[in-house]
């Protein structure tokens, strides 16, 4: 018995320039082009106080690095993975001073690590901002064994740590990053839906 | 002021389930209908000392079954410790519930637990349990664990302590071992609005802005109750999402013959304390559980059960996870309502 | 999946969602002598409270308040004055009260009227300005008497070892109280300018060199408190990190007429006294907790309006004082003909 309908998942807005004396931004794949919105709505000034770190992927073809490396902030590192981009900004969290602004973009496995950094750091969710571009794949924790399942597109989807079929609820958590999978068919085993590319 | 001298049961609530409760267990259980049909809405009241004799008697209840979920807290703790967690920053509200409940079970209960303070040194007595701790209020370091899993490793009930900050409450520690299927270590961190969010029905949202704005403005020495009911096969206190592969298939279980043995009324006794040094707000959640045999020995209950259950609109049924014995549960009782008229009100009839 | 039960919602919303009827009972208010009032400053007293009856006071946390009951004749008023007791002390609570001569008389009384024996009810303490116990660091930054909050504060932060900083302005050395006590007790952390030498607190410099995760608190002066806050956020503080509390003070104004639609009353408010005020002087217990505009407690419903309603709280949302169907009776007035409240 699935209960539809439920709605507690994260809301996202367009980023926008925010007051402050460092403007840290961190985005990946298509997260690029919401980057350069926010440049085109930001003054010089903001420009000159930013630092980018990006990480290229999805339509990467699309040269979104040289976009961003054009648009006249202080600094833009390009990293090759998810993983260094996070520590690079933790590096920079790690002595920032009160007046820094996280914005981050792109999927939201990433932008949910993103927060994670800030929060970790100290920061309010004030001073941080988040825009959802591009696939809307999902990381899931299991509820059941709690390892955590990347890149899910699919309901129910499969536990990679106990093999479960889970119900992908739109139930998330930001201080663990990933929305909740409960098992579709423990009161009777072999009994669940097949998979549905759904979080395409 | 009581002389309650409790007899405490030793039973099981997994496995081969022995849970039962004495008459005077079934005589005091906290039976949720006060009418016929079960409204959508429910009152919140002062906490203040209700009936002698029932549930409401102490502002903290402990009953006959004291020793044996505490014992079944620990074994849930040893097998998954993250049923318990406390962020850094409630250690002081921990500490503040650390009073709350040695004062109100060792006033309550002077038979079975002693409080004793001289300044910050604080010796606690807990004889059903055989512990005996001398320490040093809000000194970590002189306790075996942090101020908040001690004491509710010794209270009966789940424990959530929200931070109150930027108009809102944060689910920031909890003690949730008896939880109607939600997961501590998934919420934490959650605030008011995040934590309800799977709750289905959307046009509930205007409502939870009025629960939280009254919340917020709890007050010291003003605890509030509501009740809270559901259905659970066995008596089983652990049915977290975590245990679901476990307790779940119970659900298919019921036979027209168990009905009585196996469907069990499950209530939550819901209480918020505002807490004097942190201001943060303690939610005690005190689970009771009786078999539908146990409940129709009071008539009006058995009656009132049978009536409730029949008006439940299939939405709320499907929600509290009743549908698949709903109907077998109904037939069963329909034996124990012979369509007399029931007295209003909770109390069974003297 | 599980089929619902009260599932990932504790407080059992799913079943049974809202309180509808809520109870507005006031908590039993506590019976105190006061014990000692001591001159700190010319302007200054400071007053402290045992309870009557010889049993403990509640405990409380740094930053709370307590409404003081003042009967002077006919008039009763209730004022809210910070606790700057150690939260922890059981045995008295002290408060530090500067006269108001432009006032609506509660300083004053207090000042001239209240010496040791003299008994008081206050409610038990309540906090709209908590410490954030998150934060990494607590700036506190307090004009004259908006430091006494922060005392109540630094005593719990001492005991949990907290990192804080105090910068305190005052007219003048003399004029300040309790400087000589904050630099013995917290030394370094303490910062105090005074007007009279031209010190101004570096407030740029200061914001611009602290680390992420610090929250700053301020209380005193309306302008100075103003300040602050708009220098913070324009230099990125988010709001979260910001806090502060101002008890607003009833306004005064022209006297004028409000009917009670369900006690069946019209009554006068005068022009020293508040709404609220003159609610409970007739006698109709209406719900109320920090008297200050702030907390929301006594929003009454506007059942008909004809005139302006001069809202002076911090509490409805601007598109709620425009629509005139809700008001704050602790703080706010009425101009024009007629004014008839749900009460």
């Amino acid at each position: 018995m699935l209960v539809k309908g439920i709605k507690s998942r994260p809301v996202y807005a367009p980023l926008r320039p925010r007051p402050g004396d460092h403007h840290l931004i961190v985005a990946n794949e298509e997260g690029a082009l919401a980057i350069v919105d926010l440049a085109g709505a930001a003054d010089l000034g903001f420009l000159a106080r930013a630092r980018i770190i990006y990480v290229p992927g999805g339509s990467a073809a699309a040269g979104h690095d040289t976009r961003l490396a054009g648009l006249g902030a202080a600094a833009c590192d390009v990293m090759p993975a998810n993983a260094p981009a996070i520590a690079a900004l933790r590096d920079a969290l790690a002595t920032a001073r009160m007046g820094t602004q996280v914005y981050t973009a792109g999927t939201e496995d990433f932008i949910g690590q993103v927060i994670q950094a800030a929060l970790d750091a100290g920061m309010d969710l004030g001073a941080i901002g988040a825009e959802h571009r591009g696939s809307l794949e999902r990381r899931v924790q299991c509820v059941h064994c709690k390892a955590i399942t990347e890149h899910v597109t699919t309901q129910p989807a499969t536990c990679i740590g106990c093999g479960r079929s889970l119900l992908v609820r739109d139930h998330y958590s930001r201080r663990i990053g990933a929305f909740q999978g409960v098992s579709i068919d423990a009161e009777e085993p072999g009994t669940r839906p097949p998979s549905e590319p759904v979080f395409a | 002021m009581t002389t309650d001298v409790i007899d405490f049961r030793d039973e099981t609530f997994r496995d081969d389930f022995t849970f039962r409760n004495s008459p005077a267990g079934i005589r005091r259980f906290p039976f949720p209908f006060h009418e016929d049909r079960y409204m959508y809405a429910v009152n919140i009241e002062p906490h203040a000392p209700g009936q002698v004799g029932t549930a409401y008697e102490h502002p903290i209840d402990v009953d006959e079954h004291y020793v044996a979920e505490m014992h079944d807290r620990a074994l849930v703790l040893e097998r998954d410790p993250l049923r318990y967690q406390s962020l850094p920053h409630m250690t002081l509200a921990g500490w503040d519930l650390l009073e709350l409940l040695m004062d109100a079970q060792a006033t309550a209960y002077p038979a079975h637990f002693e409080l004793h303070r001289d300044g910050d040194r604080w010796r606690w007595i807990n004889r059903p349990l055989g512990i005996g701790d001398t320490f040093t209020f809000g000194d970590v370091s002189t306790l075996p664990y942090g101020p908040m899993e001690y004491i509710t490793r010794q209270s009966q009930g789940d424990f959530c302590i929200v931070d109150q900050r930027d108009g809102n409450l944060w689910m920031d520690a909890g003690m949730v071992t008896t939880q109607a299927d939600w997961s501590l270590d998934f919420d934490i961190g959650m605030n008011f609005m995040e934590w309800h969010g799977p709750v289905p029905l959307a046009h509930e949202l205007g409502v939870f802005d009025r629960a939280l704005k009254f919340l917020l403005n709890i007050r010291q020495g003003q605890p509030v109750r509501r009740l809270n009911w559901t259905m659970t096969i066995n008596p089983r206190l652990d049915t977290s999402p975590e245990e679901y592969p476990h307790w779940g298939p119970d659900r298919t279980t019921v036979t027209p013959d168990n009905v009585g043995q196996k469907v069990h009324l499950r209530v939550e006794l819901q209480s918020f304390w505002r807490l004097p040094r942190s201001n943060a707000i303690v939610f005690p959640i005190r689970c009771y559980l009786i078999s539908l045999d146990e409940l129709v020995t009071v008539p009006k209950w058995g009656r009132r059960l049978h009536r409730v259950l029949e008006t439940l609109p299939d939405e709320l049924a499907g929600y509290k996870g009743l549908t698949r014995y709903r109907q077998m549960t109904l037939d069963w009782l329909a034996a124990y309502d012979d369509g007399a008229p029931t007295s209003p009100g909770f109390f069974p009839d003297p | 999946m599980p089929a619902g039960g009260p599932a990932a919602a504790p407080a059992g919303a799913a079943t049974a969602p809202a309180p509808v009827a809520t109870p507005k009972v006031q908590a039993p208010k506590l019976a105190v002598t006061v014990t000692e009032v001591i001159d700190v400053t010319p302007m200054i007293k400071r007053f402290r409270f045992e309870p009557s009856d010889g049993a403990a006071l509640p405990p409380f946390s740094g930053g709370a308040h307590v409404i003081v009951e003042m009967r002077e004749g006919d008039v009763l008023r209730r004022n809210p004055y910070s606790l700057m007791s150690p939260p922890s002390q059981t045995s008295s609570y002290t408060i530090s009260v500067r006269r108001d001569d432009q006032g609506r008389g509660g300083s004053r009384f207090l000042h001239r009227d209240v010496r040791p024996g003299h008994r008081l009810l206050i409610s038990p303490p309540v906090n709209l300005f908590p410490i954030d116990w998150r934060a990494r660091k607590h700036l506190l930054v307090a004009g004259g008497i908006g430091i006494t909050p922060f005392l109540a504060q630094m005593d719990q932060h001492a005991r949990a070892d907290s990192a804080f900083e105090l910068h305190l302005s005052v007219r003048e050395r003399a004029q300040g109280a309790y400087l000589d006590e904050l630099e013995a007790r917290f030394g370094g952390r303490v910062h105090i300018y005074c007007d009279d030498r031209g010190e101004r607190i570096p407030l740029d410099a200061l914001l611009a060199d602290q680390p992420l995760g610090t929250h700053l608190y301020v209380c005193g002066p309306a302008g100075m408190m103003e300040w602050i806050l708009a220098t913070a956020r324009a230099a990125g503080w988010p709001d979260q990190s910001l806090h502060s509390e101002r008890f607003l003070a009833p306004a005064s104004g022209a006297p004028y007429e409000v009917t009670l639609a369900v006690a069946g009353k019209t009554i006068r408010v005068t022009e020293h006294q508040s709404m609220l005020d003159a609610i409970e002087a007739a006698g109709i217990d209406a719900p109320y907790m920090c008297r200050g505009g702030a907390c929301g407690e006594c929003e009454t419903a506007v059942v008909a309006c004809e005139g302006t309603i001069l809202h002076n709280d911090h509490f409805l949302s601007a598109d709620d004082k425009a629509s005139g169907r809700k008001i704050m009776p602790c703080v706010s007035r009425f101009e024009g003909r007629s004014l008839v409240l749900q009460r």
